[in-house]
């Protein structure tokens, strides 16, 4: 019987698993070692699952499931009770129930927005970068226009100008959000474009579209997808503070935002408990943190682990 | 530059093009009921559905002659206002700016200098939780603890006994910002009065903005501290701390400086909010009221000035990043 070599482990590893695979194994291993991740992970799946299941955890009571039900008219906020499990904003809304169907809204915003984003920025960045010339100046000098500005600036003149409400700041961060995907996958490409494989790959007749999707983008979309998860949390920040300023949804709608922005009203209580509303003040933003915690802790670990220069083999 | 201003200016303009003209017409409406008809011609009169090229020339026009048109919230015209209300952003900006500095810097050598460490660990994690914190969230808290429950720093940018100060025949007011005005016109219960209004706003700048310094402080220091004459500098028994401090740091501290642009961007996004939430009347607060009454000349003046001030302050970041590093200099 013949010894089982190193030579021959290596061998059988480099048939067994596709490289593009065994890298991807590598990494999730070491993506896994980190306990932030742990902890970003968990974080998230536990966001995912309310958003999934908001239905069952928190029956609607109103058509529009995302309308918090509010028993009464009463202005101050009602502490924590068998029925309102977190208590009640202003005007009883359930604190419960806004979180929960504020959850999903936050993932509807985040993905979409960050999704849309992505498609906008990868085919531009590819465009410019691949083509370059005359269609590269003009796109990155228009993205260099988007980032003349600071952000929230932007984001307020944009959606007041598109008629303020949840869909004008959806509309506000897909408009602002996609130089910086651009850039990167410009980058990326410009890199790439003139490697031996994509040359091997265009003489031997194939299309542009094949090079760039087949060869290029592969090698290229890490880096950007980091940066995606990482906006996501950015996004629903963005789009909280925009509610916050009362140029989100209306009053009464799950909106973290907008919920912390109700509790504007009460964060000095009566004089013989100056702390008694903090549910109010505390809750809703704690929630936003924790979201916009788990995305970044996941986006911080992905870095570490897919960037060349980090990563020890 | 004036390319990129250029490009600031086309941009704004085009935020602005998107609101129907019926709506900027709104801008010059002085009675309160108005006729379709009355609209119309109003429309008419201001040029308001001229192609966009005409009228960006003439927006331009107005712009550079200094008519900014009439602010709705300020109650005056846009320029007045904002002589009122940036001394009140530039003052919390020049005391947030090098505590944001200083701190991160603090915190990012720690961090470095004790990689791997509980300490280098925990300063990440008040990295992390700085950029995850939302700026609105953070205010109300400190203001809940500091105003609501301990009774101290109270929101606003004066007590009242400050603003009797403030508007009594005697003040001169110089700079308009309240803490320099003070000091010139000898009043330092006035200045301890505006100091005392500063403290809570500017904590919440410095805890929630430092953490960009701090993460880009660190791994610049890393990187110095690896390089090779800091291994001569020890090899030729060189203390530790002035190896940190003298060797190191120096060289860590330029990429610091090219991220203030950055810094700048987000220290305005988080003005907008800080102001709102702790009362304070500078243009972020302005903005912010702007935009709930659809005040559109208020807003895009606004927009504009910041822009300009960014695309300057990174021009002067890129001249001054040339000149204190001298590998790009001689390249």
């Amino acid at each position: 019987m013949a010894l089982h070599t190193a030579e021959d482990t290596i061998k059988e590893r480099n048939v067994a698993i596709h490289p593009r695979l065994q890298e991807f194994t590598f990494s999730a291993k070491r993506f896994l070692k980190n306990p932030l991740t742990i902890i970003g992970l968990v974080i998230i799946l536990s966001f995912a699952m309310i958003a999934l299941f908001a239905p069952l955890i928190a029956p609607p009571q109103n058509a529009d499931p995302y309308r918090i039900p509010h028993t009464g008219w009463k202005m101050a906020p009602s502490p924590p009770s068998a029925e309102h499990p977190l208590g009640t904003l202003e005007q009883q809304y359930d604190i419960f129930y806004g979180i929960i169907w504020g959850t999903r809204l936050a993932f509807k915003i985040g993905v979409v927005v960050v999704a849309v984003n992505l498609i906008i920025g990868i085919i531009l960045g590819s465009v410019a970068g691949y083509f370059g010339g005359i269609t590269d100046e003009i796109i990155m000098r228009i993205t260099d226009m988007f980032y003349a500005i600071p952000f929230l600036v932007m984001a307020m003149a944009l959606v007041v100008a598109l008629g303020r409400g949840l869909k004008a700041v959806i509309i506000t961060l897909i408009i602002l959000g996609w130089p910086t995907y651009t850039r990167v996958i410009r980058g990326e490409i410009l890199v790439l474009r003139d490697r031996d494989f994509v040359l091997a790959a265009r003489a031997s007749g194939a299309s542009h579209l094949r090079i760039i999707f087949k060869h290029i983008l592969p090698n290229s979309i890490y880096s950007v997808l980091i940066i995606a998860s990482m906006n996501v949390g950015t996004i629903v920040l963005t789009a909280a503070a925009l509610s916050f300023l009362g140029l989100g949804s209306e009053t009464g709608y799950a909106d973290w935002g907008q919920m912390v922005s109700m509790s504007r009203n009460w964060i000095v209580g009566p004089a013989d408990n100056r702390l008694a509303f903090w549910y109010v003040v505390i809750i809703p933003g704690l929630v936003i943190a924790l979201f916009v915690l788990g995305w970044n802790l996941l986006g911080d670990a992905a870095r570490d682990v897919f960037d060349p220069k980090m990563r020890r083999r | 530059m004036i390319l990129v201003l250029f490009g600031v200016s086309l941009l704004v303009f085009s935020i602005m093009m998107i609101i129907p003209p019926g709506r900027r017409a709104a801008i010059y409406v002085k009675q309160e009921k108005i006729t379709p008809q009355q609209m119309e011609a109003m429309i008419k009169k201001y040029g308001l559905d001229d192609p966009a090229p005409v009228q960006y020339l003439r927006w331009m026009k107005s712009m550079l002659s200094g008519n900014f048109g009439y602010s709705v919230t300020a109650s005056a015209p846009v320029l007045d206002g904002f002589k009122e209300y940036f001394p009140v952003t530039l003052e919390l900006v020049l005391y947030a700016t090098p505590l944001i500095i200083l701190f991160g810097v603090w915190l990012g050598t720690i961090g470095a200098v004790n990689k791997d460490k509980p300490i280098d660990h925990a300063t990440r994690v008040f990295a992390i939780i700085g950029y995850s914190l939302p700026t609105f969230w953070l205010g109300l808290i400190l203001l809940m603890i500091f105003y609501g429950y301990l009774g101290i720093f109270p929101p606003g940018v004066l007590s009242n006994k400050g603003k009797d100060i403030l508007f009594s025949p005697s003040f001169k007011r110089y700079t308009y910002i309240l803490t320099i005005d003070s000091i010139l016109n000898w009043r330092w219960d006035m200045f301890w009065d505006a100091l005392y209004h500063l403290m809570l706003p500017t904590i919440n700048l410095v805890l929630l903005s430092s953490a960009l310094i701090l993460r880009l402080m660190r791994s610049s220091m890393l990187e110095s501290l690896g390089q090779d004459y800091i291994r001569t500098a020890l090899a030729k028994g060189a203390d530790k701390k002035t190896i940190h401090n003298i060797h190191a740091r120096r060289n860590a501290l330029i990429p610091v400086i090219t991220i203030s642009g950055v810094l700048f961007a987000g220290l305005m996004g988080g003005m907008v909010i800080t102001e709102t939430i702790f009362a304070r009347t500078g243009i972020g607060l302005w903005m912010a009221r702007a935009a709930l009454q659809l005040d559109l000349p208020a807003i895009m003046f606004n927009v504009l000035f910041l822009g300009t001030v960014f695309v300057v302050v990174n021009l002067i970041v890129d001249i001054v990043y040339a000149y204190i590093d001298p590998r790009i200099r001689l390249t």
